[in-house]
């Protein structure tokens, strides 16, 4: 199977005023097409700092990501927002909707700029959404909102999905249903969704398990016994 | 002194808003420098003016007459209440400056020769007093000397009664009658080519024929009486000699343009720093509402620490009044060195020994309480609503904000917005009164600018109407008595004359019930070919045969309407008095004018032609041939030629006009860009989450600058017509203030100042946005999606 990302001795560096904050140490990973992976790690592991150089949020202070055959270390700032626009779909934890615009709005903001979108009717049907697409965000739930969120990411079809910590702001129900959003997306449309999270329970859900710590991957886990969101054990 | 860790907070939470902290204090500095600028200027002219006034003894009231012998003095001096009386012989005599080819020309003003005058003493710059029985010694008015550079031991011919004498200036004073001089029937002053010579009293009398007599004189009152009780004794004393009616010294032209400036200042001095100070408020409002939208925890920390409301509210005033007091300082010192331009200015236009510039005490305290006000009205309703949410309350974040549909999106605009769009109008709709306060401001904006370009525009007009339609002569003739048509004959056969119309005017009391004024009353002849009476519009009015047509202006303070009767009491020849129909009345430019058919005149005065001047088309390539011959001509009071009074007319507007441009320009700019700026940082503010959000999903710089722009550009947009009204009204006002009975200034809004101050608006608004665009491209896409609000 081709890899989507190769990441090869990819190491960030922040100064934070007079020291050098050690971010990611010299991290090799393949992430496949259509898996559900899911990052795991305390704070301050570097999971974020990670998803944002996939994501094209970031640039490494060294080694190199490759997406596809096109490599992600040495692009500009209008590489980066083209690629976002094109193959990334993103899901925050809190959300980030327009709070101007209506569900289905929201999501048509990212399919107005794709090449070749879905109906943003349908990507919010995905979601178990279509009854409330011309609910405003203020009238929604937080799992709704996110909901909406998720819509708004596949909407534009996009290569990879990556979500940050997207149940955290969430009890357990309501992260269930976005987790089985989710799941769904990854099964139906083969996206690769990335999930970034502290919580070990979502793991069960996932193709491979990367846990980090201190800037550094320390077990890849492949599975081959997925559990469904429901059965998870919070 | 210790400084309170709540002050420390106070000052470094300024220091993180700086940009709009400064934005919004330059508009209160625009409306403190509007303050100082006209109040510290009309302190000055005026408490100048009236100590010049009386160290120099002033006259309270003016009389020309035709000739009346000195023992009238006497009658004058026992009515009550007058205190002093000045005799005098005044005349206009023609100059031959060599550096001129058109005549320049000199009020001769008598002046005892061995004592100073009782009343309008002169102030003497420069030279010596008279010396009695020199008639050839004259003290010439500053202004003139200044202008064609003269010194005390030149010599001047002048044509004095018909002949030609060398008048040697032995001194150059300054005179509380002339501190504004311009010849009789000219709209600005021209200091080259007119000025006030004042000479031995037995000199003028002989030259003039006014041995033992007088035919101009200054009256001093007892303090505190009006004039107008006066007047009345004066004029029937003085009617048998022809007495062209005497006024009080508020309509002395002089005085009238002094203080009718003094007027204008003090009203400009008082609306403009208001609107300024409006404008203020309102950003003010805006822009704390915002800080203190994000200060909620640290607001309930203060709380929680055990801070008073009182303590907070105070505390978060403390930042309007900061601003404030930075804006008082800064606009102080903006005003002061406009103001002392202004003053500058006034000094090419006024004549007093010192007219000095300073800045009261009083205009500084009034602009500090003027701006404690406006800031304490914009924070108020901002700090209360910050205070009084509860503690536990303010450590929440605050409730997402509720949007709707906006009202304008009916499906079909709706299809045509796009998402840029509808963020952009539902922004607007969720918080319509911020909206209408930023069009309110960028609109006062529009109208500041807007008023420079109007009055540029009505200056245009103004020559346009005076110069061209209503005056089509090259050369205004007027005589020194009036003459028979001969005269207009001789005249026709002077170089380069083509056509010439006799002009006949006579002065009168015009009547109706108590109203009355006095004025030349102009005849007309059917033809119209040169003069015409045109209204402001630039229309001829065709001229009926009987009856008297009067000017808007006059009919207003006579209180008439078309066919009412009014009294005229002619104040030369056989002195006739006519009741006549009032057959026109003309909307005009002038203030206080009157015509009658020119037949009709020469009727009413049982004259033949007479005329007392000429008009003339000359071909202008004998222009400097004829002007030389004219100003050899004895008979020959004053020449005006179209060309040079029009010259000296633009120098002066432009003059005045570009430093008030110049001004409105600033003050303009200051409050649009603050507007612009106040409420893009806001916006910013509220919506960099958003916007990063844009920016994370895909969305390029360009992109997501068009929905933050958008909004200003929409704002901007929607202010412009209303700034136009707002313009509209405020020059019509300004106009209102200016309209007197000397001339009438027209309101005419052209396209071009319309367009002029759409554009600059436009330009000030861009600039800040994209100083503020500036700040979308050092968004942190990262650690604002981290963050919840």
């Amino acid at each position: 199977m081709p890899a989507l990302f190769d990441i090869r001795d990819l190491a960030k560096v922040y100064r934070m005023g007079e020291v050098e904050v050690h971010a990611l140490r010299q991290i090799n990973l393949r992430l496949d097409e259509g898996k559900f992976v899911v990052l795991l790690g305390p704070s301050g592991s570097g999971k974020s700092t990670l998803l944002n150089i996939i994501g094209g949020l970031d640039v490494p202070t060294s080694g190199e990501v490759i997406y596809r055959d096109t490599s992600l270390t040495h692009a500009d700032e209008a590489d980066l927002t083209s690629y976002r626009r094109q193959h990334v779909g993103f899901v925050f934890q809190f959300y980030n909707l327009i709070p101007s615009l209506t569900a289905v709005e929201n999501v048509a903001l990212v399919t107005e700029i794709s090449d070749s979108p879905m109906d943003p009717a349908e990507a919010l049907k995905l979601v178990n959404l279509g009854e409330r697409q011309d609910h405003f965000p203020a009238q929604l739930s937080g799992g709704e909102q996110q909901r909406v969120a998720i819509a708004r990411a596949i909407a534009k079809r996009p290569a990879v999905l990556l979500c940050d910590e997207p149940t955290g702001a969430l009890d357990i129900s309501t992260g269930v249903i976005v987790l089985e959003a989710l799941e769904r997306v990854n099964a139906e449309m083969g996206t690769t969704t990335v999930v970034i999270t502290h919580n070990a329970a979502i793991a069960s859900m996932a193709d491979r398990v990367i846990r980090l710590a201190d800037g550094r991957v320390v077990s890849v886990e492949d599975r081959t016994e997925k559990l469904a969101p429901r059965d998870l054990s919070w | 002194m210790r400084i309170t860790p709540l002050n420390r907070k106070l000052f470094r939470d300024l220091l993180a808003m700086k940009g709009q902290a400064i934005a919004i204090a330059m508009v209160v500095a625009a409306g403190v420098a509007v303050y100082v600028m006209y109040m510290a200027t009309f302190t000055s002219l005026q408490r100048t003016q009236q100590a010049y006034y009386q160290r120099q003894r002033f006259a309270d009231v003016f009389a020309s007459l035709k000739r009346a012998p000195l023992r009238v003095v006497n009658e004058l001096a026992a009515l009550p209440d007058v205190s002093v009386v000045e005799p005098r012989v005044v005349s206009t005599v023609t100059l031959d400056l060599p550096a001129f080819e058109e005549p320049a020309s000199a009020r001769l003003v008598s002046i005892p020769v061995n004592r100073r005058p009782l009343i309008n003493d002169l102030y003497l710059r420069r030279g010596r007093w008279i010396e009695a029985g020199r008639s050839d010694e004259v003290i010439a008015s500053e202004g003139f000397v200044l202008a064609n550079k003269l010194n005390p031991g030149d010599r001047i011919p002048a044509i004095i009664n018909g002949r030609l004498r060398q008048l040697t200036i032995v001194g150059v004073a300054l005179s509380p009658e002339y501190v504004y001089t311009i010849r009789p029937g000219e709209m600005v002053p021209d200091d080259k080519r007119y000025g006030i010579f004042w000479m031995d009293e037995q000199a003028l009398a002989a030259a003039f024929d006014m041995e033992g007599g007088f035919n101009d004189v200054a009256i001093g009152l007892a303090p505190g009486v009006a004039p107008d009780e006066v007047i009345d004794g004066i004029d029937r004393i003085l009617e048998p000699y022809g007495g062209l009616g005497a006024i009080p010294r508020s309509l002395q032209l002089s005085n009238w343009t002094v203080q009718n400036e003094l007027n204008q200042m003090q009203t400009f001095g008082v609306l403009l720093p208001v609107i300024f100070m409006t404008v203020a408020a309102f950003i003010l409002n805006v822009a704390l509402t915002r800080a203190l939208a994000l200060q909620r925890p640290q607001i309930a920390a203060l709380k929680a620490l055990g801070y008073t409301n009182r303590a907070i509210g105070w505390h978060y005033l403390k930042w309007a009044f900061v601003i404030g007091l930075v804006g008082v300082v800064i606009g102080t010192a903006g005003g002061a060195s406009l103001g002392s331009a202004i003053i500058d200015m006034y000094n090419s236009f006024f004549r007093f020994p010192v007219l000095l510039f300073g800045v009261p005490v009083h205009v500084v305290v009034e602009s500090l309480a003027l701006t404690f006000v406006a800031a304490g009205a914009g924070a108020f309703t901002a700090v209360r609503r910050a205070v009084a949410v509860p503690p536990a309350e303010a450590m929440r974040p605050e409730a997402p904000p509720r949007y709707r549909r906006s009202l304008f999106e009916t499906p079909l605009i709706a299809r045509q917005l796009g998402t840029a769009g509808r963020m952009v109008i539902r922004n607007i709709a969720r918080h319509p009164l911020r909206a209408a306060a930023s069009v309110f401001g960028i609109g006062f904006a529009v109208a500041i600018l807007m008023i420079g370009f109007v009055f540029n525009g009505a200056i245009e007009r103004l020559i346009v109407t005076q110069f061209w339609e209503a005056e089509r002569q090259d050369v205004t003739i007027s005589y020194v008595e009036p003459h028979s048509s001969t005269a207009q004959y001789a005249l026709a056969r002077l170089p380069g004359v083509m056509a010439v119309e006799p002009q006949r005017s006579v002065a009168a009391r015009i009547r109706s019930g108590h109203h009355d004024r006095y004025l030349a009353i102009s005849g007309v002849s059917p033809t119209q070919r040169f003069k015409r009476i045109v209204d402001r519009g630039g229309q001829a009015i065709r001229m009926p045969p009987g009856g008297v047509v009067l000017s808007l202006t006059l009919a207003k303070v006579l209180q008439i309407k078309p066919g009412d009767v009014v009294t005229l009491e002619v104040l030369e020849g056989h002195r006739p008095v006519r009741t006549l129909e009032v057959t026109g009345i003309v909307d005009d430019i002038m203030g206080l004018s009157a015509y009658m058919d020119i037949t009709a005149l020469h009727e009413m005065m049982h004259e033949g032609n007479v005329a007392n001047g000429a008009l003339m088309l000359v071909d202008s390539a004998h222009e400097a041939e004829l002007a030389s011959t004219l100003k050899k001509t004895p008979a020959v009071a004053g020449a005006a030629f179209k060309r040079a009074v029009l010259q000296s007319f633009r120098d002066v507007m432009a003059a005045n006009m570009s430093l008030s441009i110049f001004i409105n320009l600033i003050f303009a700019g200051i409050i649009a860009f603050g507007v612009v700026y106040n409420a893009a940082r806001v916006s910013l503010s509220e919506r960099s989450r958003e916007l990063a959000s844009l920016r994370v999903l895909g969305f390029t710089r360009a992109e997501i600058s068009l929905i933050l722009m958008g909004e200003l550009a929409l704002l901007t947009l929607v202010a412009l017509p209303v700034g136009g009204m707002f313009g509209w009204g405020l020059a019509a006002a300004m106009v209102h203030t200016i309209d007197s009975e000397v001339y009438r200034f027209p309101l005419f809004v052209t396209r071009q100042a319309v367009a002029m101050s759409f554009l600059g608006i436009i330009v000030a608004a861009c600039v800040s946005g994209l100083i503020v665009r500036r700040k979308l491209d050092q968004l942190d896409l990262v650690a604002v999606l981290k963050i919840r609000e």
